[in-house]
């Protein structure tokens, strides 16, 4: 026992010098200057990652936002009846047979130079895409009174003369490794003089489902069979998930029994992804018939793979309610329901909601368990419904990144673009969720 | 005579009070009527009653035999040092120590002459009739208005003008009514702590209990606020049972009207509270209040 008062002036016995004013005011400086520099080292990380972040973003806005535009070339279409309907039977079977490439190639003759002869003929209808003609054959069809008469329309380019407006391809290039010949590239040029060249928003990109021809590929179909996947995730495996952690955490006592499920459900979590694919396939699609490439599957695939995450979440969310606001409600006769959904759920809420979002977030994500349940197909229309054949945005880049026509180059970066930001849609709308749930009390 | 003087002498040498441990028979059977004269005191209208009462924290006995009555309308106070099972006893009066899994009880805790532990027992309808307010005072996050409405709530009144009625006369009866009149939809947690522990009170007594358990209601409060909860409690007197745990000893002594000592678990004296004060029975007990240990 020491009855001793302690003074700076009288030093303790612990230890003399070492814990003088001057002697702490000394080491201070050095402490100080560590707590700096880790400061530092901290600042430096954060913007290390935001460097990477801004690095992944210019580049793909960069690459991609070519492939939000496409090039336009303004004709005057005259719709022949001579060649549409020969006979004026006025038969909706003989116009939409019509070929229609025809009147586009007899429109381009009119206002271009050196356009004799056959070749030059094919070589003209290259200029504009496949897909000029079906939409022409879609206007008649809509309104055949069109028939005989002049439409000044624009039509979409092709692919390669896209690129040449665009500058992506270069013209110093000998002329048989090029896609477009010396003449065609002077047409182009020819029309881009008569201000009949326009770069707009792509219709198609945003409008239509996967195509051949890179103008015409749209990234919609893949949006729409991205919304219903994620929610028929969302549908299942939130509820599934909440209620699972509840019962856990909540009604299940401790036994072997409950320890076996928590271990699997922490391994499951750890599962790589392409083995929830096999299983949706062997059981989906195999034992309970249910159809290939549609979002149903999609969803219930990722619903597997997202529900470890959330239940995980969830019951530390659930863990982490404080056990006086428990005892509160029971010592007022809650019953344990009543404690459950007035208190504790809405306590947990935001915690069960962040998992959800990570969990989303990664299914959103996915390819690999997609690609096993045939969700990779080649599908050109825009899914009606959750049990048509689609295809989700992943997969969507990761097809066109596959793909050998350099157009398709700007439309991965663009189609990764709607990607993030169907994803930043995605967490903002959840983060607005759970501010809510917050604020709630 | 001479065993409590030898009960003295052990005290003193700071040796646990073991009953029954040192002597032989008769000794030992003297001194049981000894412990019996410092934990039976006459009771009148017994509300609640432990019988043989223990408590197992899984190996851990944290409760040894605990017998007492405690009276009607009156205020009782559980002393005794940190760690000696007030809490623990008090929590099993309401059944709330189901929450804790492992834990196992002999002996019984009758209210109103029914087993608590009985398997007919509701423990919903229990913690409606035996009220708590808790060492730390844990509002719901929600209003004020719906802190001391839920109690109701649960019970199914949901009628606007019932519960109006209700939350004034229980804020009113909690001495909070002038102090958030005018705030009632804020959130609960905003309020002081004394405050939040009288609006604890209010919830409690909504739901018209016949007995109230206080667990330390005043431990984290200034000595403003401690007044204010003590001088409720008096007005409180002749409407509930209360039974309050604290560890300031003066608090028991100028609130309550019976005192139970509690030591290790086990009930080392417990009758009027100015007899245990002024003039306890056993050494422990005036070893504690004197400020000798604990
Ligand atoms: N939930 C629990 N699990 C295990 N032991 C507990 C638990 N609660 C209390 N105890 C133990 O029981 C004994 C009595 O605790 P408690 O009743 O809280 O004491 P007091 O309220 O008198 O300070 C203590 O030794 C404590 O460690
Ligand atoms: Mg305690």
């Amino acid at each position: 026992m020491n009855s001793q008062p302690i003074s700076p002036q009288a030093p303790s016995p612990t230890g003399p010098a070492q814990l003088g004013v001057d002697a702490v005011r000394a080491r201070l400086r050095k402490r100080n200057a560590a707590a700096r520099r880790f400061r530092l080292l901290c600042q430096a990380a954060v913007a290390c990652s935001l460097g990477f972040l801004f690095l992944l973003l210019a580049t793909l806005c960069l690459r991609g936002y070519q492939g939000f535009f496409q090039t336009l070339i303004e004709v005057d279409i005259f719709f022949d009846p001579q060649v549409l309907d020969p006979d004026g039977s006025g038969d909706a079977e003989v116009l939409a047979s019509a070929n229609y490439g025809s009147l586009i190639r007899s429109s381009l003759q009119e206002i271009l130079p050196d356009t004799e002869g056959r070749r030059a003929r094919r070589a003209l209808g290259e200029l504009v895409s496949l897909g000029a003609a079906y939409e022409l054959q879609n206007r008649v069809a809509a309104d055949p009174a069109l028939v005989g008469t002049t439409q000044a329309l624009s039509l979409v380019a092709s692919d390669e003369v896209d690129l040449l407006i665009k500058g992506e391809l270069s013209r110093e290039v000998e002329e048989s490794e090029r896609r477009l010949s010396d003449l065609q590239i002077a047409w182009v040029d020819a029309l881009d003089a008569q201000g009949r060249v326009r770069t707009r928003l792509s219709r198609y990109f945003f409008t239509s489902g996967d195509s051949r021809e890179p103008e015409m590929a749209g990234v919609w179909g893949a949006v729409v069979g991205s919304a219903y996947t994620m929610l028929i995730t969302l549908l299942l495996s939130f509820p599934l998930g909440v209620a699972t952690a509840v019962y856990l955490e909540e009604f299940a006592g401790k036994n072997r029994w409950t320890d076996l499920i928590e271990i699997n459900i922490n391994n499951l979590a750890a599962v790589p992804s392409i083995v929830y694919g096999l299983l949706g396939l062997a059981l989906f699609l195999n034992v309970f018939g249910l159809p290939r490439s549609a979002p149903l599957v999609g969803g219930l695939v990722l619903t597997l793979m997202t529900l470890p995450i959330i239940i995980i979440a969830s019951r530390a969310a659930l863990r982490a309610v404080p056990p006086s606001i428990r005892e509160a409600a029971y010592g007022l006769g809650a019953s344990p329901m009543q404690a459950l959904v007035h208190h504790i759920l809405p306590l947990a809420l935001p915690g069960m909601l962040t998992g959800t979002i990570i969990g989303m977030a990664r299914a959103l994500g996915e390819t690999a368990p997609l690609l096993m349940i045939g969700m990779v197909a080649f599908i050109v229309d825009v899914p009606q419904g959750p049990l048509d054949p689609a295809t989700v945005l992943p997969v969507q880049v990761y097809l066109w990144a596959d793909s050998p026509e350099r157009a398709f180059e700007a439309k991965t970066s663009a189609a990764i673009l709607v990607l993030l930001t169907f994803l930043i849609l995605m967490n903002t709308l959840a983060v607005a969720l759970r501010k809510k749930a917050e604020r709630r009390w | 005579m001479s065993q409590s003087t030898e009960a003295a002498a052990l005290s003193s040498l700071s040796v646990p009070f073991r009953p029954g441990g040192v002597a032989d028979g008769s000794a030992s059977l003297a001194m049981s009527e000894d412990i019996a004269r410092a934990t039976q005191p006459q009771i009148e209208n017994s509300v609640l009653e432990a019988r043989d009462f223990c408590l197992w924290y899984g190996e851990k006995q944290a409760l040894k035999n605990i017998s007492m009555e405690v009276p009607e309308k009156q205020i009782t106070a559980f002393i005794g040092p940190s760690g000696c099972g007030k809490s623990t006893l008090l929590r099993s009066i309401n059944r709330l120590n189901d929450l804790v899994p492992s834990v196992r009880v002999d002996g019984d805790i009758l209210f109103e002459g029914e087993s608590v532990f009985g398997a007919e027992v509701d423990t919903n309808l229990l913690r409606k009739r035996v009220g708590m307010v808790f060492q730390k005072s844990n509002p719901f996050p929600k209003s004020i208005y719906e802190n001391v409405a839920y109690g109701c709530r649960i019970q199914g009144i949901s009628h606007r003008t019932e519960l109006d009625e209700i939350v004034e006369r229980s804020l009113r009866s909690s001495a909070l009514w002038d102090e958030v009149k005018d705030r009632l939809d804020d959130v609960a947690t905003g309020l002081s702590g004394g405050q939040q522990q009288r609006l604890c009170i209010a919830r409690a007594i909504a739901v018209e209990p016949e007995v109230i358990l206080f667990d330390e209601p005043c431990s984290a409060l200034d000595p403003i606020a401690t007044a204010k909860i003590e001088e409720l409690m008096k007005e409180l007197r002749h409407q509930y049972t209360q039974v309050i745990v604290t560890h300031n000893m003066q608090q028991a002594s100028r609130i309550s009207d019976f005192t139970a000592f509690l030591y290790l678990g086990e009930l080392i004296e417990y009758g009027p509270t100015k007899s245990v004060f002024i003039n306890p029975i056993r050494q422990q007990t005036e070893d504690y209040i004197t400020g000798r240990f604990g």
